[in-house]
């Protein structure tokens, strides 16, 4: 039962990343033909994949996006959290009500909605559409990682610092930032990844005029196999990879320091 | 000061950004379709109606479907999974519980070219078939409903152990020792005991895998080619192709009562669990 058991286990995990390995295995194939069977080692799709002007461009398009995107994703989110956290405020049930819609819709409903608005109110589709776009499918998850990290600090310390004369303001720059960096950090890069893989709101809200990595790989790999996809696919894998652990380690630090703060 | 601006700033962007594009949608699937500026204000069922042609109905159920298989499919492979797991020595459970969150920071749209690699004509798969003289012709195992299901499954699949397993990681192992105390054999303590205490998990990840299922339209369109059309193959197509905004707005809002109706089941069996004092 245990032989049974743990050869089952096993099997699920190789039905998760065998496709995986397969790509980035095969990114190396010197073959023409990127599906076709090993035939030696080469860099060569590397190689035509840097040199494609297209999809290099569309890359630092995605890049630029990406950054813009989690940094004011995780302003906006931050300052969310901190007032659903803090304050009563008529709206307040709305907020979360807004924020839930956001995370459990489907992204096809998403993007379709914001197309609507976009052109019922005349914003020219491109950087900023994409932008207003991601930022807003981001927003819930930075949310949600502050505001966990909000809940398991204390609310004393926050009363103090104003019993000590701090304003608001102050109490927030002093006091709840400092502490909140662990998770303003993993919400950062949480944003980050989604706007660098996100296809369906992305594909509603932009013309041809701001290219980026996902919609042109989709375009792609509409039409077939290509190589130098299985090598783009190959690096933005590892990429992920090193944010995962990057988002685990900051996670972790966050349990200890709250144990020292207890 | 302070206090009012971030409550302002935030709750301005949430109504901007989200209530009112939801609300729009909502409106224009009322309205008549127009050729010149798209839509014309005159309030119609006619969408909702169009939706009940055969056509249109035919996809609705041929989508409800695939996803539902996608569903009990994940529901399968990650149940007995899930069940191992959650009775892990600490250190080894993280360790896989890594190994499972990875995939969601990987980008969905690789993966699911990675399995286009290894079922396409020319593709891994045939050719090891070949090699191996199981085969002797290539089999068409891409732009099949076999394919998208399968692509589904691969993509949706940490959705459906996670919750699975956050409901089975607080199961407590009292209620399975008891069980078999008082005479169970293994298929009864999991049937009648396993099953329903992890019937939350069970909902919510059924919620996470069937509604993107139905959405996901760029996986039928890579792996089952213009064959298998889902829900939200349609609506993109309504939106971008056919530019039918009313139809499609329609069709998506078809979409978010089935959202609102699974979420509704899902709130309801986190509320009985809770009842019984299981959670």
């Amino acid at each position: 039962m245990k032989a049974v058991k743990f050869t089952y286990f096993w099997l699920v995990f190789l039905f998760l990343y065998m496709p995986i390995l397969l790509l980035i295995i095969f990114s190396f194939n010197s073959a023409s033909y990127s599906a076709s069977l090993w035939e030696g080692f080469s860099l060569k799709w590397y190689i035509a994949l840097f040199s494609n002007h297209q999809l290099l461009d569309a890359a630092l398009n995605s890049l630029i996006l990406a950054v813009s995107a989690a940094s004011l994703a995780t302003a906006l989110g931050a300052l969310t959290a901190i007032s659903l956290y803090r304050f009563k405020f008529p709206g307040k049930g709305y907020s979360f009500a807004m924020l839930y819609i956001v995370m459990m819709s489907p992204d096809i409903i998403m993007g379709i909605s914001l197309l609507v608005l976009f052109i019922t109110i005349k914003i020219p589709l491109g950087f900023i559409t994409l932008l207003i776009t991601h930022v807003t499918f981001s927003l819930p998850f930075v949310v949600v990682t502050v505001l966990a990290r909000l809940s398991g600090f204390d609310k004393h310390i926050v009363e103090a610092s104003k019993d000590l004369g701090a304003d608001e303001a102050a109490a927030f720059r002093y006091v709840i930032f400092p502490l909140l960096i662990p998770a303003v950090a993993a919400g950062w890069l949480l944003s980050f990844t989604l706007s660098m893989d996100d296809v369906i709101g992305s594909f509603f809200v932009t013309d041809s005029t701001y290219q980026i990595l996902p919609l042109r790989i989709y375009a792609m790999v509409r039409l077939g196999v290509k190589p130098e996809i299985n090598a783009l696919s190959a690096i933005l894998f590892v990429i992920s990879l090193v944010l995962v652990v990057i988002f685990q380690l900051l996670l972790r630090k966050k349990e200890s320091t709250a144990l020292k703060n207890r | 000061m302070f206090k009012r601006l971030i409550i302002g700033v935030s709750l301005f962007w949430l109504t901007l950004f989200i209530f009112f594009p939801n609300l729009l949608v909502l409106i224009v699937s009322f309205l008549s379709r127009d050729n010149e500026s798209l839509v014309t204000a005159h309030p119609t069922f006619e969408n909702y109606l169009n939706i009940l042609d055969p056509i249109y109905l035919k996809v609705l159920i041929s989508s409800c479907s695939l996803a539902f298989i996608t569903t009990l499919l994940t529901l399968i492979i990650a149940f007995p999974f899930a069940l191992i797991l959650s009775r892990l020595p600490i250190k080894l459970r993280n360790l896989s519980l890594l190994l499972i969150i990875i995939p969601f920071w990987t980008s969905a749209l690789v993966r699911t070219y990675c399995i286009k690699i290894i079922l396409t004509t020319n593709g891994l798969l045939n050719q090891l078939l070949m090699k191996l003289s199981i085969i002797s012709e290539p089999l068409d195992l891409l732009y099949t409903n076999g394919a998208v299901v399968m692509g589904l499954v691969y993509t949706l699949l940490p959705f459906m152990i996670l919750p699975l397993y956050a409901a089975m990681e607080k199961l407590d192992i009292r209620f399975i020792e008891a069980a078999r105390d008082l005479g169970a054999g293994y298929f009864n303590t999991l049937l009648r005991v396993i099953i329903p205490l992890s019937a939350p998990g069970i909902i919510a990840g059924a919620l996470l895998v069937f509604l993107p299922a139905l959405g996901l339209f760029y996986i039928p369109d890579i792996l089952g080619g213009s064959k298998t059309l889902m829900l939200g193959n349609l609506i993109k197509n309504q939106f971008l192709d056919a530019r039918n905004w009313p139809f499609g707005s329609a069709l998506s809002v078809v979409l978010t009562i089935i959202m609102g109706l699974l979420l509704a089941l899902n709130y309801k069996t986190v509320r009985t669990a809770a009842k019984k004092g299981i959670i």
